[in-house]
């Protein structure tokens, strides 16, 4: 199958490669740019396990075509880190609050619950609740996936990280 | 003393040990996407395979032609069962003793069953090919219904055994019968019956359900042909069993299978047994000199790997008029779809089912399971419950609040009545299990009283009375359950997987500076092991948890284990940990007597040193005795620290738990919301309760899915009509109900650390109890038993048959 040229940048890097029209982002990032953190759970938009940033939206990258991504600037889980290595509080906020098990749908999650805090500073729980309804996970019961991504808010907001009495 | 020696306290709690919320060591590279599932493996020159399947619920297979298949550019070749039968693989044996088909071989039983297997340079090729099979088919009858397979003209599923009386349990009555097992005593649970002054009688069925991880099932299959090694990494569960059932089937020797367990993206059952996928890999791998590598896709993963449950239980309860129990009566007709392919310890066809009669001191009981043949995806694990434990609790729960009704009694105050007390722990049911320990009156005490159980019966009363007069179109619901797991297989006496005794194990290695590395037989799939074992071993010999490297699924490196599942890994390789660091403790304490110049008898632990009894301040730390070890021994004592325990244990555990679940229903739309669910568990000593609670959130939510919406449907045609996220529900951030926890502690006796086990109690008493609940909510209208699953199209069906609806 003839090939198209494509350009991006991803996580801060510019990229440029050959795909068939029909590859899919996940596909090619997972395989031509071997960024495995990002995962297919199920290639119909539902699952959300391989969410990436793109462009200022969250996408399920399973049902995104690569070369529609051409010219795009992509974040996926290996990206949010900073350089020197420190957590991004969203990750540590997974960690402390004990919102991962399998450790599968937590790429997604987390850059998905990312552009969730980059839209609303400070979500309530029904917020956070909706706004990652796209994500499916099927060890946690999302309870502490919430306290996690509050967490996160809080610390980015300077504040300190106060559990809600249960 | 030096009073910078911290205390015994202090130093405990730098150990990280057991009861500590320690951070997970597994979240450093989850949170980053560094985690090593295995679709992230890439091997050079690595092929692709996807499977061609049956579009047919049961057909006979007229012909195969895979010339255009072959064609396609980047198609290295294609199997067939023809193929499969010049290496004898067409058929591989399953855990239950049947046989199974790897590819069709003549006709097809169920709808999406694997036909041929295309492998190819890379994944989109192999899935184009795979359509290009063609592939000539003759439909025959369908039967999807268990309750008809042994019906006189039953369209007849497996013509291979069709005059086999004889199966892997017994004799056979018909030619879709797989086996009966009983269990209990007949005659005294009939004289019961017959004396009863109440009995109820209720054909509770379980449906059909998927465990659904959010990895589904893959492999990648390396035969290196030079050496005559098979390298294979897959997402299993249960590697040593993988990797000795490869030989038998393969007969590649052993020793020359390397099975890797990498990351696990979540298992619930659904991998812990054999696939086709894993065999047509292999042979692929064979064939082509190649690794090739096999990812099966969401849709495969509900139709064709794993379905659960599937159990149609006519149950009956025998009781006296001031509601005492007297006997219980089960028959249940068991789907095993078209292969018996059951994940089940292997004497016991319906796994432990007769654990049926719950927590409560049934005098007499019966249970008989027929197992049939149906043209349905086989399988039979057990989603995230110990071998049909979640069955039988749904079916005691349901059956024991239909008694309660029938009585005019509170579904509490009957349970509480029946409970089996303190007192008579260790209990022996009526089944012959022997219950190791437990409290249940204090535990479900503990849950009423949190809930403040009476006012909301109060405020129950209060709503039925509003409803009725019209005021108000919402019921309220409060749905009880009190569950008893059996756990941890298991007991050599009882279980063995294909012979094999279902021990586990453990392997610890201290090194000379004081850290050290613990091999197992479990394999975690987000259970947090790599945290959890590491405080035993910090509790047990007194190094830091953060010293402990524990690695699992490597068959090279690990002791021989059974796997994880029916949360065996606490009560059994959690056993061989603290046995192993009991060896190594008692070596320690000999260097530590032979440097301290006194004798063993003379010493005493103390967190994380031995100490001479009096004189605290001479003594040695398990780090320094690490080093020594290795360079000052006493003479003729072997160099080294290390042990490795294999625990047979001598009984099964017995977690247990009193829920209790608030619902209100909307008559006219059937939304059920849930207001509020407690969950007060029970599981033995705590190792970890950070990862405790994690695990019953995420429990209660598969139950919250299971009660509320899951079936994996079949129509008439055997059409799977649910294997999508589009039509199988699974629940998300919003649906999921808040959860709310407790616990209460009863070791168990015979566990060296008095644990038990606990991920899957959440589901065992989950489900009932959200059952409970939105059956409770219609009872005061005249109504019994309304089946799951509760969605709102079922329960608006279930408020228009009682009326409602004008």
């Amino acid at each position: 199958m003839a090939k198209s040229q494509i350009a991006m940048t991803v996580n801060g890097k510019a990229v440029e490669a050959l795909v068939e029209p029909r590859t899919l982002l996940i596909h090619f990032l997972r395989e031509q740019l071997n960024l495995t953190g990002p995962h297919i759970g199920c290639e119909t938009s539902h699952c959300g396990a391989c969410t990436v940033d793109l462009d200022g939206k969250s996408v399920k990258s399973c049902t995104v075509f690569a070369v529609q991504a051409n010219g795009g600037d992509i974040r996926t889980i290996e990206g949010m880190a900073a350089a020197d290595g420190t957590l991004h509080a969203l990750q540590e906020g997974f960690r402390e609050m004990h919102g991962l098990q399998c450790g599968f749908c937590t790429p997604g999650m987390i850059v998905r619950a990312y552009r969730l805090l980059e839209e609303n500073k400070n979500p309530t729980e029904e917020e956070i609740r909706l706004g990652i309804s796209g994500n499916l996970c099927r060890c946690t019961g999302y309870q502490n996936i919430v306290k996690a991504i509050q967490y996160a808010a809080a610390k980015l907001g300077g504040v300190p990280f106060q559990e809600a009495a249960e | 003393m030096n009073d910078q020696t911290p205390t015994s306290t202090e130093r405990a709690e730098k150990l990280q040990g057991m009861g500590c919320k320690r951070k997970r060591v597994e979240d450093i590279r989850f949170v980053q996407g560094k985690g090593n599932y295995v679709d992230d493996l890439k091997l050079p020159g690595m092929l692709y395979g996807d499977f061609t399947r049956s579009p047919h619920g049961h057909a006979r297979i007229k012909k195969i032609d895979t010339t255009k298949a072959a064609a396609v550019p980047g198609v290295v070749a294609v199997l067939t069962a023809e193929t499969l039968k010049t290496v004898n693989l067409a058929w591989m044996p399953t855990l239950a003793g049947d046989v199974q088909m790897v590819l069709a071989d003549g006709k097809v039983l169920y709808q999406n069953q694997e036909v041929a297997f295309v492998i190819a340079e890379d994944r989109y090729v192999a899935a184009d090919a795979a359509d290009l099979v063609e592939v000539e088919y003759e439909a025959l009858p369908v039967n999807v219904d268990p309750l008809k397979a042994m019906a006189a003209d039953a369209p007849m599923i497996r013509e291979d055994i069709k005059d086999k009386t004889e199966g892997a349990h017994g004799k056979r009555k018909h030619y879709n019968h797989v086996f009966n097992w009983q269990a209990g005593d007949q005659a005294a649970t009939d004289a019961a019956f017959a004396k009863a002054d109440v009995t109820i009688k209720e054909l509770i069925v379980y449906p059909r359900v998927h465990p659904c991880p959010l990895e589904t099932c893959q492999c990648v299959a390396s035969f290196d042909k030079i050496k005559g090694e098979l390298t294979l990494w897959g997402t299993f569960q249960a590697p040593h069993v993988i990797r000795t059932v490869g030989s038998l089937i393969s007969k590649i020797p052993e020793h020359k299978i390397h099975v890797i367990a990498p990351d696990i993206g979540g298992g619930f059952g659904n991998k812990v047994g054999a696939y086709s996928g894993y065999i047509c890999a292999i042979v692929a791998s064979i064939v082509t000199g190649r690794p090739v590598k096999w990812v099966e896709d969401r849709i495969e993963n509900l139709s064709t790997t794993a379905f659960a449950r599937d159990f149609h239980m006519e149950t009956e309860i025998a009781c006296t008029k001031d509601g005492k129990v007297t006997a219980l009566r089960c028959y249940t007709i068991a789907d095993h779809g078209a292969f018996d392919a059951c994940a089940n310890a292997t004497k016991w066809p319906a796994g432990l089912f007769s654990i049926i009669t719950g927590s409560y001191d049934f005098p007499a009981a019966h249970v008989s399971v027929d197992g049939v043949y149906t043209n349905k995806a086989p399988g039979g694990v057990a989603y995230r419950c110990s071998f049909r434990v979640t069955e039988a609790a749904y079916c005691i729960e349901r059956a024991m609040d239909i008694m309660a009704q029938k009585l005019g009694m509170d579904p509490a105050e009957f349970r509480m009545k029946n409970l089996i007390r303190r007192e008579q722990f260790p209990y022996t049911s009526a089944m012959g299990w022997e219950y190791d320990s437990g409290d249940y009156h204090t535990a479900m005490t503990k849950a009423m009283e949190t809930v403040k159980y009476q006012e909301l019966r109060a405020e129950q009363k209060a709503k039925q009375e509003a409803f009725k007069r019209g005021e108000t179109r919402e019921v309220m619901g409060i749905g009880v359950a009190f569950f008893t797991e059996i756990v941890g297989a298991g007991p050599s006496r009882a279980c063995d997987i294909l012979g094999i005794a279902m021990f586990d194990s453990a392997e610890i290695r201290i090194h000379p500076t004081g850290t050290g590395i613990c091999r197992l037989g479990t394999k975690s799939q987000g259970q947090g092991h790599e945290t959890t074992y590491a405080q035993i071993i910090a509790t047990e010999i007194g190094l830091p948890a953060d010293n402990i490297t524990v690695e699992e699924g490597n068959t090279d490196t690990a002791p021989y284990g059974l796997g994880t599942y029916g949360s065996r890994s606490t009560p059994v390789s959690g056993a061989a940990t603290a046995m192993a660091c009991r060896k190594i403790k008692a070596k320690a304490q000999m260097i530590a007597a032979y440097m301290l110049e006194v004798h063993d008898d003379d010493l005493e632990w103390d967190v994380d040193r031995f100490r001479v009894k009096g004189n605290p301040e001479r003594f040695k730390t398990m780090t320094e005795l690490a080093w020594a070890a290795y360079h000052q021994v006493p003479p003729g004592m072997e160099p080294g620290l290390e042990a490795v325990n294999y625990y047979d244990p001598p009984n099964f555990t017995y977690p247990f738990g009193a829920y209790i679940c608030v619902v209100d229903v909307d008559v006219d739309t059937g939304v059920t919301k849930v207001r509020r669910f407690y969950a007060l568990d029970d599981c033995g000593t705590r190792i970890n309760p950070m990862i405790i609670e994690g695990q019953i959130h995420g429990g209660l939510t598969e139950a919250f899915g299971i009660a509320m919406g899951q079936e994996i449907h079949y129509d008439d045609e055997g059409n799977v009509t649910t294997a999508s996220f589009m039509d199988y529900f699974l629940p998300t951030a919003v649906e999921t109900p808040k959860w709310e926890t407790d616990w209460t502690t009863t070791p168990s006796p015979h566990h060296p650390i008095g644990a038990k086990g606990v991920g899957e109690s959440p589901n065992v008493g989950g489900v009932p109890c959200f059952a409970n609940a939105v059956n409770d909510a219609f009872k005061f209208l005249g109504s019994t038993h309304i089946a799951m699953p509760h969605d709102h199209w079922r329960t608006w069906m279930a408020a228009d048959k009682l009326g409602l609806h004008g």
